[in-house]
């Protein structure tokens, strides 16, 4: 029942973010503004995240494969499916649904308790639409450049870490990473990233915008918008890659 | 001139207005006062839309506000000034912003004639020099000011002030109260104040409505509140030790 009605209450919610806005000049200028704090302040945090798991993938990959008769190339190209398919998406999603993901539900889980959403109502503005849109319309066209800029980086992490670990030689890693390349699977984590971005940015917005009560209930909706969208997100991975793969 | 017909609203099954009716008069200050929790602030959103009111009417010039669609409401709310309790400034942006932040909205005016507007409506509320500030940046009495030349930047008709006074100072709130009442009566617009501040209501109270248990219990000038002989508004009015010498020193 509970689930229904957040559910009924997400879609209202939606239905309010894609009206017609007042003044789109207004929400252009919001975007470019979201672009770079959701977007662009991530660049460090996905770039460092990146070239560890690239490195950890490369050796536990290699240390799992120590068989005379298995080429060692193998240990780049499992590592480029690894990073390719499943990392630079979904864990780079879950990364970015605890950091985006909490900072919009706080965000608007102050201004719901400052009555500063209250403030936009009045003056006949729609509050949803002027505050989560911009969001949404910002993090769907930085999503896909965080994941390209992910599997960059994580490849390059696993040739540095696999290099200088000694497990594999930097001709067989980019043997590796180039044998049985299908292009198809960057299409696949592309439209992966850009569904995850319109997750994280909707259902944090949800928790933040209908805070109620004060700064204890802001932190209670910033910790149950990363939870909400952690699951959403793997829920939706397992549905994405049995509909994209199949 | 805004009128309130037979409002009742109730929050899960306990009722919280209970068959108001009030008109506030265009160029006064009318003042909603009652103890916390008697309901003075559920009738102020109810009157601006905030709550859905359960029944009853709220009129504004003759139009029905509370049964327009939204995009109606739209239009009237676009007359509205409001300042809220804790002022409720964008905190991502300057004072300037945030008080031109209508005229961005809703404005074709050209970047300079917004500034102009701006400029006068931080002058009116002894702002100019903290423009390029951010809200955190200012005390409790600023903020208020800063919210209040937001609220009238738009030439608005009809002006709502929630606990205006609440958290500041004696001094300060006395220039926030004939701040208030200066621009009731230079733009002749309909005020209309939640307060439960005995000095607001002797400063500024050109109408008075006391609420008591989510009713209308009174209603009347400031001059007749003092000798209203109503028990629960004598309770109200008197409550401080010092009132209550001054009117043993007046009887």
């Amino acid at each position: 029942m509970m689930l229904l009605r957040h559910l009924g209450n997400y879609v209202i919610l939606l239905k309010k973010i894609f009206s017609w806005p007042e003044k789109p000049s207004v929400y252009y200028k919001q975007t470019v503004r979201e672009l770079e704090n959701l977007g662009v302040n991530s660049i460090g945090i996905i770039a460092i995240i990146s070239v560890f798991m690239g490195g950890v993938i490369t050796i536990q990959t290699a240390y799992n494969i120590e068989n005379p008769l298995l080429p060692t190339y193998l240990i780049g190209l499992a590592a480029r499916d690894s990073i390719l398919l499943e990392f630079s998406s979904t864990i780079v999603a879950l990364i970015l649904a605890g950091k985006v993901g909490s900072s919009i539900a706080s965000e608007l889980g102050t201004m719901s308790v400052t009555e500063q959403i209250d403030a936009l109502e009045i003056m006949g503005i729609n509050s949803a639409g002027y505050l989560i849109l911009p969001k949404i319309i910002a993090l769907m066209i930085f999503a896909p450049f965080l994941t390209i800029m992910s599997m960059i980086i994580g490849i390059f992490g696993g040739w540095a870490a696999g290099t200088f670990a000694g497990v594999v030689t930097t001709t067989n890693y980019i043997q590796g990473i180039q044998f049985a390349f299908i292009p198809y699977y960057i299409t696949y984590s592309l439209i992966k990233s850009v569904i995850f971005a319109f997750i994280i940015t909707t259902v944090s917005a949800y928790h933040g915008y209908y805070t109620n009560g004060g700064a204890l209930e802001v932190g209670r909706s910033s910790t149950r918008a990363v939870v909400h969208s952690s699951v959403v997100i793997l829920l939706f991975n397992l549905l994405l890659t049995q509909l994209l793969l199949s | 001139m805004i009128e309130v017909r037979n409002l009742n609203k109730s929050f899960n099954n306990t009722q919280v207005l209970k068959n108001i009716s009030a008109l506030f008069e265009r160029g006064k200050a009318n003042l909603i006062i009652g103890r916390s929790g008697s309901g003075k602030t559920v009738l102020l959103k109810s009157i601006i839309g905030l709550h859905d009111v359960d029944s009853g009417d709220i009129l504004f010039e003759g139009q029905c506000f509370n049964i327009m669609g939204l995009k109606e409401r739209n239009i009237i709310r676009r007359k509205f000034g409001m300042l809220f309790q804790g002022a409720a400034l964008f905190d991502s942006l300057t004072i300037n912003e945030n008080v031109r932040f209508n005229l961005d909205m809703f404005t074709t005016m050209s970047v300079l004639e917004k500034q102009k507007r701006v400029d006068h409506c931080l002058d009116m509320v002894d702002l100019e020099n903290v423009t390029h500030l951010y809200p955190s940046e200012l005390s409790g009495g600023m903020k208020k000011r800063a919210g209040i030349a937001r609220a009238v930047v738009m030439h608005p008709s009809y002006l709502f002030c929630d606990e205006p006074n609440s958290g500041l100072d004696p001094k300060t709130a006395n220039i926030i109260d004939n701040l208030i009442k200066r621009i009731t009566l230079e733009l002749n617009i309909t005020t209309v104040i939640n307060t439960h501040d005995m000095n607001s209501v002797i400063e500024i109270g050109d109408k008075v409505f006391f609420i008591h248990e989510g009713q209308k219990w009174w209603e009347g000038s400031k001059e007749e509140i003092l000798s209203s002989g109503n028990l629960e508004l004598d309770d109200f009015v008197y409550a401080t030790e010092l009132v209550r010498k001054l009117k043993e020193q007046r009887d």
